[in-house]
C-alpha cells in the first residue's frame, strides 16, 4: 500500500482536495458568502504556525531535551492571550490603508518609503527561503522513508543525484504550481485570498487529526497509556532527565528568549501576518482564536512528550532519528494506513507552510523590490503601456516559482547540514527584527523612516554576523576559526561570544546583540530630526488606528486629477474591466454619479491610490497616482493644520470633555474666588459699617446736646454744665477711636514702627498699674500684684507693651462690681518666656463670647449698665501686639466668677524685631 | 393727655440727650436699655410711639419691630427707626419691616422733633 504510484496519487488527490476547495472559497466568496467568514476556520488558518517543523521536529526536540520543545508554542499562547490588542490594531491598520504585506506595513508607516519595503523584503527573503528548505527536505525524506517500506532506512541522500532525479524537485514545482493557481488567480485590492485561507484551514485540521492519531496509537495502541510510558521509563535510566521539568543546561534564559522569539514570530512571520492580518474577515473573530489557536498548540503538543520517550524506548540503539519518529512507529508496527495519514499530515504542514509563505513573499517581492525598480527604470515605457495587469500576476507568478527554486537550492546545497536544522529559530530571529520597527511604529509617533531603515540594517547585520555565518560555519561552508577566533581573528568579534559575552545559548546571544542594536538605531535614529510630513501623517494614521473615525489620508492631499486618468492608471494595473467596477461601485457608495465629473476630490485620489495599493504597494501606487494627479505640495505646515483638523474629528469629544473638565473647574474656582472676594467685601462692609457706627454714635450725643444747648440758652446750669461735660466725654471717646482704628491699620498693614529692647517685663506692669491705679480707685477695687523678682529679661516693645497692660487692665476696671472689685496681676516663668494674667471678679464672658471679644468692634455687653465704654478695639489691638512680638493673649473664664485675660511673650522673639526698625522713619 | 413715647437705645448719652429734648416737649417719656425690655415696655405701657434703635443687645431694632407688627393689639403704636447705619438696605429693610419713619444718626433735634410730630399726628 505504500508504494510509489500509491503515495503520488494519493498526494496529488489530497492537492487536487485542497485545490477543490480553494475553488470552491474564491467562488463563494465572489459571490459574496464568504466560506472563510468564521473565527474557527480564522483560528485553524493561523495554526499554518505549525510547520513540519512542528509535525515531525517537536518529537525530535523533545527526545533531545525533554519539554525544551515547549516554550516555542508559549510565546504564540501568550501573545493571543495577552497580546491580542497588537493585532488587532494591526488589522484595522492593515484594512484601512489596504495595505499587502508586512514589507508594504513597515514602508507605509515611515512615509510609504520604497527603501524600507526593500529592505524588509530582502531580510524576509533571506530568513524564510531557508525554512521552506527544510518543508522540502521533510516532505522529501519522509517520502523517501515510506518508500523504503517494510525496512526502516534513514533516507540518505547522496550530493551528485541529479536534479532531475530528486523527487524533492518535483515536489517544489508542484507547489509551485499549485502556488500559483492559489494565489495569483487575479489582482485584487485586499489581495486576499479566500480559497488558499479555506484549503489552509482544511490542513491544519488534517495534520492535527493526523498527529493525534499516531499519539493515540503509540500512548495506547503501543503501550498502556501515558501512566504506563513513564513506567517503562524506569528500565532505561539515560532517558530519565527527559521526564524533568527543565532538563540541565537548557537555563531559563533560553526559554526566555524561544517565549520572546516565537512570540515575535506569529506576529511578524510573513505567513502568519497573511493569514493573522491581510486575510482576516472580521476582527471579531480574533476573540475566539485568542483561545481557539493556544488551543489547537496544545492538542498538537499533548503526545509529543510520550512519541519521543516511546520512540526512544522503541528503536533504542537502532539508530532511527527521533524526527521521524511520528512516521516510523506507525511503520514500525505494520499500521500502513496510519503512516499514509501520518504522511498526508506532514504534506499538510509542509505544504501550508510553502504555499502561505511563498504568497506573502512574492506579493513583497513584487510590490515592494520588483515594482519599485520597473517604475523607476522604465516609467515612461510602463506608462504606454495600457494594461500592466498581466505584467504584475506574471511578475508574482516568476517569484514564486524563483522563491520555491531558491528554497530547493538551498536544500540541495545545504543538505543535513546544521545550517538547516536549526534553520527554524534562525528564521524566526530574522523576522523579529522586524519588531521594533513594527511595534514602535504603532505606539510612537517618533519613529522616522532613518531610524526604522537603520533599526532593520543594524539588526539584520548584527543577527546575520551571531546566528546565520555561525549556522554556515557550523556546516563547514566557512572556516571553523570564524568561529572559534572571531573575524580577523579578534578574539572580541567571535560571532557567538560577542564582545566577549558568553554562558548563554547562541539564541539569546543572538536576540540579545541584535535587539539592542536594533532598538537602539530605531530610536536613536529617529530622535535625530523630527518626523517629515509623510512621516507625521502615517504617524498619524498607524498610532490612532484604534480611534473610530474616516481615514485622514486623504485629507492631506490637495491638488488636481481627472476622474478618467486614475480609472485608466487603475486600469493598467488592475485591467480595465475591473478598475470600472471598482469606480463604478465608489460612485454608487458615494451617491453622486462620481464617474461624470472631470475632476476628481481627494477622496477620490485616496480611493484609486489604495486600489493600486493592493496590486503594487503603497510606496509605488503613491508614485503612480503622482504621475497623474498634479499635486500641489502641502507644507508642513499645511500638513499640519489639516492633521489638527482632522484629528479634531476623532479628539473632538475627548478634547470637548477635557474642555468642559476645565471649565467645569474654573468655574468652580471663579465661584469660590468670588465667594472669597465676597466674603472679604462683606468683611469690608461690617468693618466699614462699624466703623460709621462708632463714629455715628458719639456725634449723635454730641449733636443732640449742642442743639439742645443752642436752642435754650436759658437751660439749668447743672444740666448745662452735665451735658458741656459729656460732649467732651464724647470728644474723647471719637479721639480715641481714630487713633485706635489708625494704629490697628498700621500694625495689619505692617507699617507700625516698633522699638525693640531688652526690658524687664515687670518694671513695664507696674508702670502700667500706676497708670491705671486712678480707675480703681474709682471702682474703689483692690489690686494684687504677684511678680517675681529677676525673671529674665525679654525682647520687646516697651510703648507696645504698656498699651496692651493698659488694655487689659482698664477692661478689668470696667467691668469690676463697684465696691467689691478685685484685680490679680501674676507675672511667671514659663520654659521658652514669660506669662502674664489679669484675672478681675467681673461678671466673667460667656464661652461663646470668648473668641468673639477679640475681633473688631465687637463688645460684649448685657445690660445697659454693662455697655463697655471703649472703643471695640483695645483687645483685637493687644492681640496683634503680643502676636507680633511671638507670644500668645487669650482669655478664661467661667460665667460669673470673672475673667482671666493671658498673655505670653517668648525670650527669643520668633521673627527679627528689626533693628533697622528702630530706626524712626523719616 | 399727653403722648407717650419709648426710647429704646443701648447708649446711655443719646438717651440722655433725647429723653431731655422730649420731655421738654411735654411728652411722657419711656427708657429701654435692650430690646427685650423694648418689647416689654411697649405690650406693658402702651406707648404712642417707640424711637427704636437698631443695634442693640439681645435684640436688635429690626426683630423688635417685626414682633410689634405681627401683634394686632400693636397695631396703633407708631415705630420711628433711629441707626447710625445710613445704608439704603438698612432704611427699606427697617421700612418694609413695618416701621413707620426712619432716622439716621446724627440727626438734628429739629427734624426728630418734627418726625415725632408727624408720626403722632400733631
Amino acid at each position: 500500500m505504500l508504494q510509489a504510484p500509491v503515495l503520488i496519487a494519493v498526494s496529488l488527490l489530497y492537492l487536487g482536495l485542497l485545490f477543490a476547495v480553494a475553488w470552491w472559497g474564491d467562488r463563494r466568496a465572489d459571490r459574496g458568502r464568504s466560506l472563510i467568514d468564521s473565527p474557527t476556520i480564522y483560528a485553524l488558518s493561523m495554526a499554518v504556525y505549525c510547520t513540519t517543523w512542528t509535525f515531525y521536529g517537536s518529537v525530535g526536540r523533545a527526545a533531545v531535551s525533554g519539554i525544551g520543545f515547549l516554550p516555542v508554542y508559549l510565546g504564540p499562547t501568550l501573545v493571543m492571550a495577552l497580546g491580542w490588542f497588537i493585532l488587532l490594531k494591526m488589522i484595522r491598520i492593515v484594512k484601512a490603508n489596504r495595505i499587502t504585506s508586512i514589507a508594504d506595513f513597515i514602508s507605509s508607516r515611515y512615509g510609504k518609503s520604497h527603501l524600507l519595503g526593500g529592505l524588509v523584503t530582502i531580510i524576509a527573503v533571506v530568513g524564510i527561503v531557508p525554512y521552506i528548505a527544510l518543508q522540502l527536505k521533510a516532505v522529501s525524506s519522509t517520502v523517501g522513508l515510506l518508500l523504503s517500506y517494510p525496512e526502516i532506512v534513514m533516507p540518505h541522500r547522496s550530493p551528485t543525484m541529479s536534479v532531475a532525479a530528486d523527487i524533492s524537485f518535483y515536489i517544489a514545482l508542484i507547489l509551485a504550481a499549485f502556488t500559483i493557481v492559489f494565489g495569483t488567480r487575479h489582482l485584487d485590492a485586499t489581495e486576499r485570498h479566500e480559497g488558499m485561507v479555506a484549503a489552509i484551514a482544511l490542513e491544519s485540521s488534517v495534520k492535527l487529526v493526523a498527529f493525534i492519531a499516531v499519539g493515540v496509537f503509540v500512548t495506547y495502541g503501543m503501550y498502556g497509556g501515558f501512566g504506563d510510558i513513564f513506567e517503562h521509563l524506569a528500565t532505561h535510566p539515560e532517558l530519565q532527565r527527559l521526564a524533568t521539568a527543565i532538563p540541565s543546561g537548557q537555563g531559563y534564559t533560553g526559554w526566555f528568549s524561544l517565549i520572546v522569539l516565537s512570540a515575535l514570530a506569529v506576529l511578524f512571520l510573513p505567513r502568519q501576518f497573511q493569514v493573522a492580518v491581510v486575510e482576516n474577515v472580521n476582527e471579531s473573530h480574533l476573540r475566539r482564536a485568542a483561545w481557539l489557536f493556544p488551543l489547537y498548540l496544545l492538542l498538537i503538543n499533548v503526545f509529543v512528550l510520550p512519541i519521543a520517550l516511546g520512540g526512544l524506548m522503541h528503536f533504542s540503539g537502532q539508530g532511527v532519528d527521533a524526527d521521524t519518529f511520528v512516521l516510523t512507529l506507525p511503520m514500525s508496527q505494520r499500521q500502513e494506513g496510519l503512516a499514509l495519514l501520518v504522511f498526508i499530515g506532514g504534506l499538510s504542514a509542509g505544504t501550508g507552510m510553502v504555499i502561505v509563505e511563498t504568497i506573502a513573499l512574492s506579493t513583497m517581492v513584487c510590490n515592494d523590490l520588483v515594482m519599485p525598480l520597473l517604475l523607476r527604470q522604465r516609467r515612461l515605457a510602463l506608462a504606454e503601456s495600457k494594461d500592466l495587469s498581466g505584467l504584475l500576476l506574471s511578475i508574482r507568478r516568476g517569484a514564486i516559482v524563483v522563491i520555491l527554486l531558491l528554497g530547493y537550492c538551498y536544500f540541495r546545497l545545504a543538505g543535513e547540514a546544521y545550517a538547516l536544522v536549526a534553520i527554524g529559530l534562525i528564521s524566526f530571529a530574522a523576522v523579529a527584527q522586524f519588531a521594533p520597527a513594527i511595534i514602535g511604529g504603532m505606539y510612537w509617533r517618533g519613529g522616522t523612516r532613518g531610524g526604522a531603515l537603520a533599526g532593520l540594517l543594524a539588526g539584520f547585520i548584527v543577527w546575520g554576523y551571531t546566528l546565520l555565518l555561525p549556522s554556515f560555519a557550523k556546516s563547514g561552508w566557512l572556516p571553523n576559526d570564524f568561529l572559534t577566533q572571531g573575524l580577523f581573528g579578534i578574539d572580541l568579534l567571535r560571532p557567538q561570544q560577542l564582545f566577549g559575552l558568553s554562558g548563554i545559548d547562541e539564541i539569546s546571544h543572538c536576540l540579545f546583540w541584535s535587539f539592542l542594536a536594533n532598538i537602539g538605531a530605531y530610536v536613536g535614529v529617529s530622535l535625530l530630526r523630527p518626523p517629515m510630513v509623510a512621516e507625521a501623517t502615517q504617524a498619524t494614521v498607524f498610532v490612532d488606528a484604534l480611534q473610530e473615525s474616516g481615514p485622514i489620508g486623504a485629507v492631506l492631499w490637495r491638488g488636481r486629477a481627472k476622474v478618467s486618468d486614475l480609472q485608466e492608471l487603475v486600469g493598467r494595473f488592475l485591467g480595465p474591466a475591473r478598475a470600472e467596477v471598482a469606480f463604478a461601485g465608489y460612485a454608487r457608495r458615494h451617491g453622486g454619479r462620481q464617474g461624470d465629473k472631470l475632476e476628481a476630490d481627494a477622496r477620490l485620489v485616496q480611493f484609486a491610490e489604495s486600489l493600486l495599493a493592493g496590486a503594487i504597494g503603497s510606496a509605488s501606487a503613491r508614485v503612480m497616482v503622482a504621475s497623474v494627479a498634479k499635486e500641489e505640495p502641502l507644507s508642513i505646515e499645511e500638513v499640519m493644520h489639516i492633521l489638527d483638523e482632522a484629528s479634531q474629528l476623532r479628539t473632538y469629544s475627548r478634547e470637548l470633555e477635557r474642555k468642559s473638565r476645565e471649565l467645569t473647574a474654573a468655574t468652580l474656582e471663579l465661584r469660590e474666588a468670588n465667594e472669597r472676594l465676597q466674603e472679604l467685601d462683606r468683611v469690608k462692609d461690617d468693618i466699614m459699617s462699624s466703623v460709621t457706627h462708632e463714629l455715628r454714635t458719639p456725634l449723635t450725643s454730641i449733636r443732640a446736646f449742642s442743639e439742645l444747648l443752642r436752642d435754650d440758652p436759658k437751660m439749668h446750669l447743672p444740666d448745662r454744665e452735665r451735658f458741656l461735660g459729656l460732649i467732651v466725654s464724647e470728644t474723647e471717646r471719637l479721639t480715641r477711636l481714630i487713633n485706635q482704628t489708625l494704629d490697628l491699620a498700621k500694625i495689619e498693614s505692617g507699617r507700625a514702627d516698633w522699638n525693640a529692647c531688652e526690658l524687664d517685663l515687670k518694671e513695664v506692669i507696674e508702670q502700667s498699674v500706676a497708670a491705671t491705679s486712678q480707675l480703681f480707685r474709682e471702682k474703689e477695687a483692690h489690686v494684687d500684684l504677684d511678680l517675681p523678682d529677676n525673671l529674665p529679661l525679654i525682647m520687646g516693645d516697651r510703648d507696645r507693651l504698656i498699651q496692651v497692660m493698659l488694655n487689659l487692665l482698664s477692661n478689668a476696671a470696667k467691668f469690676l462690681p463697684p465696691g467689691s472689685g478685685r484685680v490679680r496681676v501674676m507675672l511667671r516663668l514659663l520654659a521658652d518666656g514669660l506669662q502674664v494674667s489679669v484675672t478681675d471678679n467681673g461678671p466673667g464672658i460667656r464661652p461663646q463670647d470668648q473668641e468673639l471679644i477679640f475681633e473688631k468692634f465687637r463688645q460684649v455687653g448685657d445690660t445697659m449698665t454693662a455697655k463697655p465704654s471703649g472703643t471695640g478695639l483695645g483687645l483685637p489691638i493687644s492681640r496683634r501686639i503680643v502676636e507680633y512680638l511671638g507670644g500668645r493673649l487669650w482669655v478664661e473664664s467661667v460665667p460669673g466668677e470673672g475673667a482671666t485675660f493671658l498673655f505670653t511673650l517668648p525670650f527669643a522673639p520668633q521673627r527679627e524685631l528689626a533693628v533697622g526698625q528702630q530706626e524712626p522713619a523719616a | 393727655m399727653n403722648k407717650k413715647i419709648l426710647i429704646a437705645d443701648d447708649e446711655q448719652n443719646i438717651v440722655i440727650s433725647i429723653e431731655f429734648l422730649l420731655r421738654r416737649e411735654g411728652f411722657e417719656v419711656l427708657v429701654a436699655g435692650d430690646g427685650e425690655e423694648a418689647l416689654a415696655k411697649v405690650r406693658g405701657e402702651r406707648p404712642d410711639l417707640v424711637l427704636l434703635d437698631v443695634m442693640m443687645p439681645k435684640m436688635n431694632g429690626f426683630d423688635v419691630c417685626q414682633a410689634l407688627r405681627s401683634d394686632p393689639d400693636l397695631a396703633g403704636t407708631r415705630i420711628l427707626m433711629l441707626t447710625a447705619k445710613g445704608r439704603d438696605t438698612e432704611v427699606s429693610k427697617g421700612l418694609g419691616l413695618g416701621a413707620d419713619g426712619y432716622m439716621t444718626k446724627p440727626f438734628s433735634t429739629k427734624e426728630l422733633l418734627a418726625e415725632v410730630r408727624k408720626l403722632l399726628g400733631m
